[in-house]
């Protein structure tokens, strides 16, 4: 009997549902077995209770919001900049943007600590500050191939040429420009860029460990050698915190007011 | 005086110069329009008066002031883009605003402004829309009034109606007209559409190459098209090559019959001459003192006129006629006369 390839799209679509959700539902089962002979969310109890889990939580959030606003700052002005006026470069730009992807975390952290130790000209490692900006850098450099292609994605919806030259020639200067037109224009893509940072940043491991702070990747490591089910409830978690981050991208692209229209 | 004065102005884009050695005078309040082709080189020098574009050589002047130093923001200009290039992020009213916002004008005044300008451009309700609510036309308008808003010293309009459907072109050509004659604003109108440089224009600038090749009125350009390539780029044109018979007393031959032309012409033996298809008249007519025979082998009805190609002299010749219920249309394969009048025929020179 021949099936129609409806029928095979739909064990395709069943197959790899089966691929990505039996492991998560096993996992999530095993969190729940915390308590002999029963299912409860002591797992999750107790990981939302130990003092530990909120301070590096929190750390990792801070480091996440400022790892933002940074990322924010250097790729907006540069994406816009490349589009308006080094088209040409632009193929050399997406090439460093996507090293962190090529160059492994922990090459990337043993140049910071090489460059930045505390004998070098810039010690930043010298003190607990200077070490969170170094960490709050490699966070940025880690984010940026997802964040400079979001913004350069939002850039590309807008014809970036000719609502700068608009703007000029109504006396706009370039500080304008790009905080009044260009940044709300781009916001949904900035957003996007935004949550994927965040999602990066809670889960590092690498640079937090090698920088030595107290952040939220470091403690599920700690946790995954010493507890039993709490790291699968930390996991679980983990992942929340990711598709709620999805979750907001759309929801941020679905109420951005002035794009209605164009989708 | 010239209010906006343009000299020896050059533009090259590596080895390929785009204009050459440009001059141009505008009158304050005047509306010229650059006409050309695509690649003339029309918005290379619209854009190096709005500050896009550094020229490579030459002077503009805005009341007596070099501009070429100054960024776009500090030239006082105001313009209009093809694309509309309304600002997506904000409301009609908001976009209107912007500039003055940009300029730090009080709020009040800023409002007040943004009424009148609604109001000048027929949109008097609409401030709240965002873009994407708008036809293309009232998005046109809506670009318009952002640029007059901010009471600039020269408007720039870089085919701004190119986008729109035939219709709304034609209406708000003449609205784009009307409003530049209120506020007696000087304007630079860069189109490659005949028809809207011709309609709307104190002047027109033909270019070609990056060279002005004729600077007049409409009726100049169109009546006495200074080259060849004036002549047919503006309207359509019927070329004939003339016998010349005495070139020092203006006699020339088409197709055996004698005329005198008013216009001068080289000694040679032949001379390139044209003649606008209304100058061309089915069967004779008073006050058209030649006539030729002619083969009618199409006929375009165009509703109040009806364009007739017919061959005449050897070549194919295009003609208009007004359309009279009483008399309906030549058949196509018949034969008939043309008539034509010596002082409408164009010399053409190379």
């Amino acid at each position: 009997m021949i099936r129609s390839p409806r029928f095979w799209s739909w064990v395709a679509f069943g197959g790899g549902l089966l691929y990505f959700f039996i492991p998560l539902i096993g996992m999530f089962e095993f969190s729940l077995r915390a308590r002999r002979g029963e299912y409860s969310f002591q797992a999750y109890t107790n990981v939302l209770s130990d003092p530990q889990f909120h301070q590096t939580f929190v750390y990792s959030a801070i480091m996440a919001l400022f790892t933002i606003v940074f990322g924010v700052l250097i790729v907006t002005p540069t994406a816009f900049w490349v589009r308006l006026k080094l088209p040409r470069l632009r193929p050399i730009v997406e090439f460093i943007t996507l090293l962190p992807l090529v160059i492994p975390p922990i090459v990337i952290v043993f140049g910071y600590i090489r460059l930045y130790n505390t004998s070098s000209w810039l010690p930043l490692t010298g003190s607990a500050f200077g070490t969170d900006i170094l960490l709050m850098f490699g966070y940025a450099t880690l984010a940026l191939p997802y964040m400079y292609r979001a913004i350069d994605t939002g850039l590309r919806s807008i014809d970036v040429g000719t609502l700068t030259e608009a703007a000029q020639s109504l006396g706009a200067g370039w500080f304008t420009i790009i905080t009044r037109l260009i940044l709300p224009n781009v916001l949904v893509a900035v957003l996007s860029g935004a949550f994927l940072t965040f999602a990066i940043v809670i889960g590092e491991y690498v640079f937090a460990a090698l920088l030595n702070r107290p952040a939220f990747g470091p403690y599920m490591v700690w946790m995954g050698g010493n507890k039993a089910y709490e790291p699968a409830a930390l996991a679980v978690l983990a992942f929340a915190i990711t598709w709620a981050c999805m979750a907001l991208i759309q929801l941020a692209t679905r109420f951005s007011k002035h794009t209605r229209a164009q989708r | 005086m010239a209010f906006l004065t343009i000299s020896h102005l050059e533009k090259s884009f590596g080895t390929t110069r785009v204009v050459k050695d440009f001059d141009l005078d505008i009158a304050k309040g005047e509306f010229v329009s650059l006409l050309g082709p695509s690649g003339c080189g029309k918005t290379t020098v619209l854009r190096m008066v709005a500050g896009f574009e550094t020229p490579s050589q030459g002077a503009i002047r805005i009341d007596g002031k070099d501009v070429v130093g100054l960024r776009p923001n500090q030239r006082n200009i105001g313009m209009v883009f093809q694309a509309y290039a309304l600002f997506p992020n904000l409301t009609v009213a908001q976009n209107v605003a912007f500039g003055m916002k940009v300029k730090g004008l009080p709020k009040a005044e800023i409002d007040a402004r943004v009424t009148e300008m609604l109001g000048l451009i027929g949109l008097p309700t609409l401030g709240d829309r965002f873009p994407f609510q708008l036809s293309g036309g009232q998005q046109q308008r809506v670009a318009l009034a952002r640029a007059l808003a901010v009471k600039p010293q020269v408007l720039l309009l870089d085919e701004p109606l190119s986008a729109l459907d035939a219709k709304i072109r034609v209406s708000l050509r003449s609205e784009i007209r009307e409003i530049q004659r209120r506020l007696g604003i000087t304007t630079i109108f860069v189109t490659h559409d005949q028809e809207e440089a011709l309609s709307m224009s104190d002047r027109i600038v033909v270019m070609n190459g990056g060279i002005a090749e004729q600077v007049g009125t409409p009726f100049e350009v169109y009546n006495r098209p200074a080259t060849k390539f004036v002549a047919n780029f503006v309207g359509t044109l019927n070329t004939f090559d003339a016998k010349v018979e005495n070139a020092s007393e203006g006699r020339i031959s088409l197709d055996g019959v004698a005329m005198t032309l008013l216009a001068p012409f080289r000694d040679a033996p032949h001379v390139a001459i044209a003649l606008r298809p209304e100058a061309v008249h089915l069967g004779r007519a008073e006050g058209r003192e030649v006539v030729l025979p002619a083969m009618i082998e199409d006929v375009h009805f165009m509703g109040s006129v009806i364009r007739v190609r017919a061959r005449v002299a050897g070549a194919s010749v295009a003609l208009d006629t007004f359309n009279r219920a009483d008399s309906p249309p030549p058949a196509v394969g018949s034969t008939a006369e043309v008539s034509l009048s010596a002082r409408d025929v164009i010399v053409l020179h190379a």
